[in-house]
């Protein structure tokens, strides 16, 4: 019997000690699956590979990975990993968090990660609630909700996370789901491979506290027509028999049936346009979880990268000024001599 | 301006030949005061420099509002400078001003009542108008109705004779008005007998952009210069002797660039790249400023969206091996609180530097307080234990800087350094050290395996602690076969496993706090001296040094003899503290707050010290705290 924790293509190589602690059932067990299937497969060594997190049932998944981690702050680690990710180049830095915790309390974090384009990956594990303190609504919560925060019901308007990611001129921006681990698989390989800050929403069950909000979406039996799967270069069409898409009219998406428009009217996807008003407007095209929803690339553009930035900007100043010589720095203002008392 | 003719007028200049024979005095101090606009920051710190060039001690002062702009003419825009010079060494900017500079009504209505009595006025006139009279509030013009008795006052039209003298060149008049801020500087400095070639020399390179600009500004100076030589009004030269200095190498430094490059040097000591996360917040923001310009050193500076990207991000690098910075002040530190709270738990190296300013909330965001000694100590939730540090001198700023450094990285802990608005923007002449004295800070990462898992095979233990210092091990990442996970979930001794067993979390609460108090046995005593058989001490820490000093003196020469205990570790104290602060019937304890160390020490040491509070953005003068020194230990003769 070969030892799976010596074995980089083996699951067991990336699988930390640590007892998982989520909820039997909850969607979060799939990632770690995809993610630690993902690695196998990866040519990237685990001491170079570091996990970030804030606070919330997803943050846990850095104990999971057999890599380097870190569980910080509530909202925080964008801000934390930005760090890690401007001094430590070399590093593969993921950040994961849940929907209370990326888009509330560190809404501001991820946005300016985003805007910067730093080399992050970031899973944002939406399951529109929070979890972890038991089950009060979050900012992807639809208007209505009733939790144990809103009894009559929530009126606060959700955010759309692709619509924030593409206001913030998010550099790539993906979306997936747990049910399917080959197109997490995918997703998140085209997160690492991207330069600079990779977007990933992730649509999660949270089978305790918002059990099958998605159903309507990505199982298995209403996939053909509930999902739009996004690809480069392609028109953007959807059903059993391709027979409805997307066109934009006046600027915003909807769906259509391709024999009242015709074939020529549905939008070809370019996910490699700078301007980010398609994926602004792909993220917009559903607004409950019972209509047609895209899933895939939304957005995969080649942006000046952050932390290259920084790294650049001292390799000329050294270039400029050579290294930095400390006893030149303090006499590098007016000084004057002193002899004897 | 860099013709033969030119260079012959410097000489002439600086060799003054002299209407008047100078006056030697020992001491000066000159208050440069008009509005936000009229170049007074920069007035005053080109005198300081000159000064600091003649070989003088100084002190100084910048006192500036929060607006950038005030409405002209207003007391809301008054900005003022104040520089103590001397022949001997001196501790404070100066209780008194000698002299005061009112670029306008406003700053004379507004300073006027700070000037020794007797002291010199010079007043530029031109802006002596109605109009100006209305908008500060004199109703009658005060050089008329006796408001300037007891005044030696100087009448100078500089706006005028500024606009005269810059004629010939082809200057804007508005940029031509705008350079009578370099006419009262050469006349200050004929005064006083300043040296004119570092002022033309900083001139020519501060404007060589703007040839015209450059001109006007020379010239300008060079006719404030003229006008004191040859017009009878000045009747009175004076000259300032040097410092008796030690021999060395000196240059004028203010707290916040001290600060800066003590950070840069700490990075240097410790062999590792320096990471600063920083948010824009007066008085914090130079040293921002000051880093980034020095990326050859290897520093990376980092403008966070907000306070608490900008703590986060520096813990991030600290993670990843760097030394790791976030420079703020009050209000930022209430932010980060919960990031330090985080690097109390994970143990990882992080500096946080408190330029204290007027609170609570925006407060006094321009002036001086240091009452963020109880934030720094216990502004966290939970028991987070943390070393805290203070400067007690701008120059000081260097060396503590480098202090709070070797701590947090010894002890892979967060640490505060507190400095202040009057440390951060006061200069002071500064004995530059030979850098080779500086002590080496550098720390191992760890790179082995250190224990055994359940099964007997070899693990990495990430808090496994080092017996004498129990400071865990910095093991980061790119280091194979060390990974490993860390968060603020309570961890388990030894193995950093989360881990919420009851004795777990206690003995952990209590080894995060031994390793903090321990460090009181590798930290210097705390500086102390007494002038002759004393029944007074005075505790102080920070910012109050200088003006400790200046009232001890003060009460010498009255004849009582105090000692003086200055803490620069507030957490924990030196182990001197305790032996020292019982041997005194009094101890005073002067702060620029409401009593925050005074009641440390009561809690600590059980002893009845008496606080001395002031709470109005500026420093003690030594007489004040003379006076409150004294009436302490009068009551105390009352009782007794």
């Amino acid at each position: 019997m070969t030892d799976v924790t010596l074995d980089p293509t083996k699951r067991g190589y990336w699988t930390s000690d640590q007892d998982v602690r989520w909820c039997p059932g909850c969607g979060d067990y799939g990632i770690l699956a995809a993610m630690q299937f993902l690695f196998t497969e990866l040519d990237v060594k685990r001491e170079n590979t570091v996990f970030v997190s804030g606070i919330g049932c997803a943050a846990r998944f850095p104990y999971y990975m057999e890599t380097y981690g870190m569980h910080t702050i509530h909202g925080r680690a964008p801000a934390i990993a930005t760090g890690l990710a401007v001094a430590r180049p070399d590093l593969d830095v993921w950040v994961v968090g849940g929907d209370g915790d990326m888009l509330s309390i560190g809404g501001n974090h991820l946005i300016h990660a985003l805007r910067r384009n730093v080399n992050l990956k970031i899973l944002l594990f939406n399951n529109q609630i929070y979890g972890l303190t038991k089950g009060q609504y979050s900012p992807t919560s639809e208007v209505g909700k009733v939790t144990k925060s809103t009894p009559a019901g929530s009126i606060d308007h959700p955010f759309s996370t692709i619509g924030v990611a593409a206001g913030a001129g998010a550099s790539f921006i993906a979306r997936t789901h747990d049910l399917d681990r080959k197109h997490m698989i995918e997703v998140f390989r085209a997160a690492h491979q991207h330069k600079g800050a990779a977007f990933v929403e992730i649509y999660q069950n949270c089978n305790v506290f918002n059990d099958g909000i998605y159903d309507a979406i990505v199982k298995r039996s209403v996939r053909d027509e509930m999902m739009i799967d996004l690809v480069h270069g392609e028109r953007i069409l959807f059903g059993a028999q391709k027979q409805r898409g997307v066109v934009i009219e006046n600027g915003e998406a909807r769906v259509a049936d391709v024999a009242d428009v015709g074939l020529d009217a549905i939008v070809v996807h370019d996910s490699g346009r700078l301007n980010p008003s398609l994926a602004f407007a792909l993220g917009h095209l559903s607004n409950d979880n019972m209509s047609p929803t895209p899933f895939g690339i939304f957005r995969s553009v080649a942006i000046a990268e952050y932390a290259e930035g920084v790294n650049d900007q001292l390799l000329a100043a050294n270039e400029a000024s050579g290294p930095g010589d400390l006893a030149a720095l303090l006499t590098s203002g007016a000084t004057w001599e002193v002899t004897g008392r | 301006m860099t013709d033969t003719a030119d260079v012959t007028d410097q000489e002439d200049l600086a060799n003054g030949t002299g209407r008047l024979e100078t006056t030697a005095v020992n001491q000066v101090v000159i208050r440069f005061a008009g509005d936000s606009g009229d170049g007074m920051q920069l007035t005053g710190d080109r005198f300081t420099s000159a000064s600091a060039m003649a070989g003088n001690d100084l002190a100084t002062l910048p006192e500036f509002p929060a607006e950038i702009r005030a409405p002209q003419g207003t007391l809301a825009g008054v900005s003022a400078f104040q520089v103590h010079i001397s022949d001997h060494e001196i501790y404070t900017p100066g209780d008194q001003p000698d002299v005061l500079i009112a670029m306008n009504p406003a700053a004379l209505m507004s300073e006027l009542g700070r000037v020794r009595s007797g002291g010199t006025l010079i007043l530029n006139t031109d802006a002596f108008d109605q109009r100006n009279f209305d908008k500060c509030g004199y109703e009658v013009d005060p050089r008329t109705d006796g408001t300037l008795d007891g005044f030696i006052v100087h009448e100078v039209p500089m706006t005028k004779l500024t606009v005269v003298a810059t004629s010939e060149i082809d200057v804007k008049k508005r940029d031509a008005e705008r350079a009578k801020n370099f006419f009262a500087l050469g006349l200050i400095c004929w005064m006083y007998s300043r040296p004119t070639a570092p002022t033309l020399d900083w001139i020519e390179a501060k404007f060589s952009a703007n040839e015209a600009v450059l001109e006007a500004n020379t010239v300008a100076f060079k006719a404030g210069h003229a006008f004191g030589e040859t017009t009878e009004m000045f009747a009175d030269r004076y000259e300032v002797a040097a410092a008796p200095y030690e021999a060395g190498t000196y240059t004028n430094i203010t707290g916040n660039t001290a600060t800066s490059w003590g950070m840069i040097a700490a990075g240097q000591l410790a062999k590792l790249p320096v990471f600063l996360g920083s948010y824009p917040i007066t008085p914090a923001s130079d040293i921002l400023h000051e880093l980034s310009r020095h990326k050859n050193f290897g520093v990376r500076t980092f403008q966070a969206e907000d306070e608490i990207a900008a703590a986060g991000a520096a813990l991030g690098a600290a993670f990843g091996g760097h030394l790791a910075f976030t420079t703020t002040s009050g209000p930022g530190v209430a932010l980060k609180g919960e990031t330090i709270g985080l690097a109390t738990s994970i143990e990882l190296p992080l500096v946080i530097i408190d330029v204290q300013r007027g609170g609570p909330s925006t407060g006094l965001p321009t002036k001086t307080e240091a009452s963020d000694l109880m934030l720094a100590l216990y502004g966290r939730h939970g028991e987070s234990p943390i070393p805290v540090v203070a400067a007690h001198s701008p120059s000081n700023c260097f060396y503590m800087a480098i202090e709070a450094c070797r701590i947090a990285l010894k002890y892979r802990t967060p640490v505060i350094l507190l400095t202040d608005g009057y440390l951060a923007n006061g200069a002071e002449p500064w004995k530059l050290p030979d850098v080779d004295s500086l002590p080496d800070i550098s720390v191992s990462f760890t790179t082995e395996l250190n224990a055994q898992g359940p099964d007997g095979s070899p693990a990495f233990h990430p808090y496994l602690r080092d017996e004498e210092t129990l400071a865990r091990p910095w093991a980061i990442p790119g280091t194979a076969g060390l990974e490993h996970r860390i968060g603020g979930l309570e961890k388990a001794d030894g193995s950093g496993d989360v881990s919420y067993d009851p004795g777990n979390h206690s003995h952990m609460t209590d080894l995060r706090q031994a390793k903090i108090d321990g460090i009181a046995k590798d930290i210097p005593a705390a500086e102390f001296s007494s002038n002759g058989e004393a029944d007074t001490l005075i505790v102080g820490w920070g910012s109050t040094h200088g003006s400790i000093t200046a009232a001890r003196e003060l009460l010498k020469n009255e004849g009582v003899s105090t000692a003086h205990l200055h803490l620069t570790h507030l957490a924990p104290m030196a182990t001197n503290v305790a032996e020292v602060i019982g041997n005194y019937a009094n101890v005073v304890v002067p702060e620029l707050n409401k009593g925050q160390l005074v009641k440390v020490l009561r809690a600590q040491y059980l002893v009845d010290a008496k606080g001395v509070s002031k709470m109005e953005g500026l420093p003690f003068t030594g007489r004040e705290l003379a006076a409150a020194v004294q009436e302490i230990r009068n009551n105390q003769e009352a009782l007794s």
